[in-house]
């Protein structure tokens, strides 16, 4: 494999990216299309008080879960925690701060801050206390909207099917789900992918990332936990 | 009231009526999740899930399951014919931008006026909102289908929510395992009753007073 734009990189190489007290944005839906061994990474240099953003807390033992359960995470801004009942405990005992936006708001927030943009208006749970504390509120033709800030971070950790030497990527089925946002969104954005392939060899119509989102490819060693249905 | 099979399938059944060839639409968890075995094989219907797939099938069979194709609960699914994928802010894009024709889900209290809690027990369950909020204020139509009663038998359907709220005036038809109730501009209105159960069984078991409709239709268990 030929490596003309130094993408290409390992786990190891990539370990240098993660820092204690960090900002880190993860893609993934119920931890579909989180990715594995960049967690498990993660979570064997030891860091902490990470700030997580992504749409859920997963399970304790699948996704990004495994950092909530090992109380590495200061803060989560997420839409649910639901399938991670230690999610919820910390929360409780306030270990952990949870910021909760709406699904979709918070993926647009995601993408906000991928392309550029610092805020939108959105009327999505005005009359929710809990979505509307603290955000000003804006009149536009008429009606009231909330504005909702964009969200970046320092690093954006996705998960793909395949990259090529420039990191343009494509996804598998509905694991694609935030990660197409959340790779647009990181200072530094790292994609952990099933298949490396050469230059070319990607039908450029069939790309949902372009590799100008892209910082760094690492191979995927494969997902290491049993999901909920198995 | 426990809820047998009998009365889930029911309720399913009604909320299949609802949907017409064409329509898109998302399933919450539970009996909505139930609601496609009712539907006639002719009808079409693009399901809508959340994290990014329109035109959900069935689940797969037992060895089937593919782990990147899930629904939104995380559970296995397959596709339709004409399906697609999408990144969840375009998911999202549908249903704000009302492309999305029903959303059936459950709910731990409705309102006489439509207001839907279905997402937070204050100091008990706080899992967050996740795709409710939008789904409930942007979906042309909003059903629930729910039992009468929790599990302690108080009213589910109230004069007003204690509950916070998902969204405030949202409902537009409410399916228990005794009856239907239409949310119109005067409050509730009853115009189905499963029968062997009883108008006045229905007064006992809600929390808000209703109208009844003149032509109320009796559908027997």
């Amino acid at each position: 494999m030929k490596n003309p734009f130094g993408k290409i990189t390992t786990l190891e190489a990539v370990m240098e990216q993660f820092h204690d007290g960090m900002t880190l944005m993860f893609g993934g839906f119920g931890g579909v299309g989180s990715p594995p061994t960049l967690i498990e990474g993660i979570l064997n240099k030891g860091i902490v008080d990470i700030t997580l953003i992504g749409n859920d807390t997963g399970f304790p033992h699948i996704g990004i879960g495994k950092l909530v359960r090992e109380e590495r995470a200061k803060k989560v801004i997420a839409s649910h925690i639901g399938s991670n009942p230690i999610a919820g405990q910390l929360m409780h005992t306030g270990k952990l701060e949870v910021e909760f936006s709406p699904q979709g708001i918070l993926a647009e927030r995601i993408r906000a801050g991928g392309v550029g943009l610092a805020a939108f208006f959105s009327d999505i749970g005005m009359d929710n206390e809990l979505v509307s504390k603290n955000k000003p509120r804006f009149h536009l033709d008429g009606k009231d909207y909330l504005i909702e800030t964009a969200l970046t971070a320092e690093v954006a950790i996705v998960y793909a099917k395949k990259a090529d030497e420039y990191g343009n990527l494509i996804y598998d089925k509905s694991a694609r789900n935030t990660n197409p946002l959340v790779a647009m969104a990181g200072d530094i954005t790292i994609a952990e992918v099933e298949e490396i392939v050469p230059l070319g060899s990607l039908d450029p119509d069939e790309i949902i990332t372009p590799g100008v989102f892209v910082d760094f490819v690492i191979p995927s060693k494969g997902v290491n936990w049993k999901w909920a249905w198995e | 009231m426990g809820m047998g099979v009998e009365f889930r399938n029911q309720m399913a059944k009604r909320a299949a009526e609802e949907i017409q060839n064409g329509m898109v639409v998302n399933l919450g968890i539970g009996i909505p999740s139930l609601v496609p075995n009712h539907l006639a094989k002719e009808t079409m219907v693009m399901f809508h899930a959340e994290n990014g797939i329109t035109g959900m099938g069935p689940s797969p069979a037992i060895g089937d399951e593919d782990e990147n194709l899930c629904n939104a609960g995380g559970f296995p699914v397959t596709l339709t014919s004409g399906a697609s994928y999408c990144d969840s802010a375009i998911s999202f894009g549908m249903i704000r931008r009302g492309r999305v024709d029903i959303t059936i889900l459950g709910s731990l209290e409705v309102s006489q006026s439509g207001d839907l809690a279905n997402w937070i027990v204050p100091g008990k369950k706080v899992p967050g909102m996740g795709g409710a909020m939008e789904l409930a204020q942007k979906a042309k139509k909003v059903i629930v289908v729910m039992n009468h009663s929790d599990k302690y038998g108080n009213p589910k359907i109230v004069t007003s929510c204690t509950l916070p709220l998902t969204s405030a005036g949202c409902v537009d038809l409410i399916i228990t395992e005794l009856a239907v109730f239409m949310v119109t501009e005067e409050g509730l209105l009853l115009t189905e009753l499963f029968t062997p159960y009883s108008l006045e069984n229905v007064i006992e078991k809600t929390g808000c007073e209703f109208k009844v409709s003149e032509n109320v239709r009796e559908i027997p268990y």
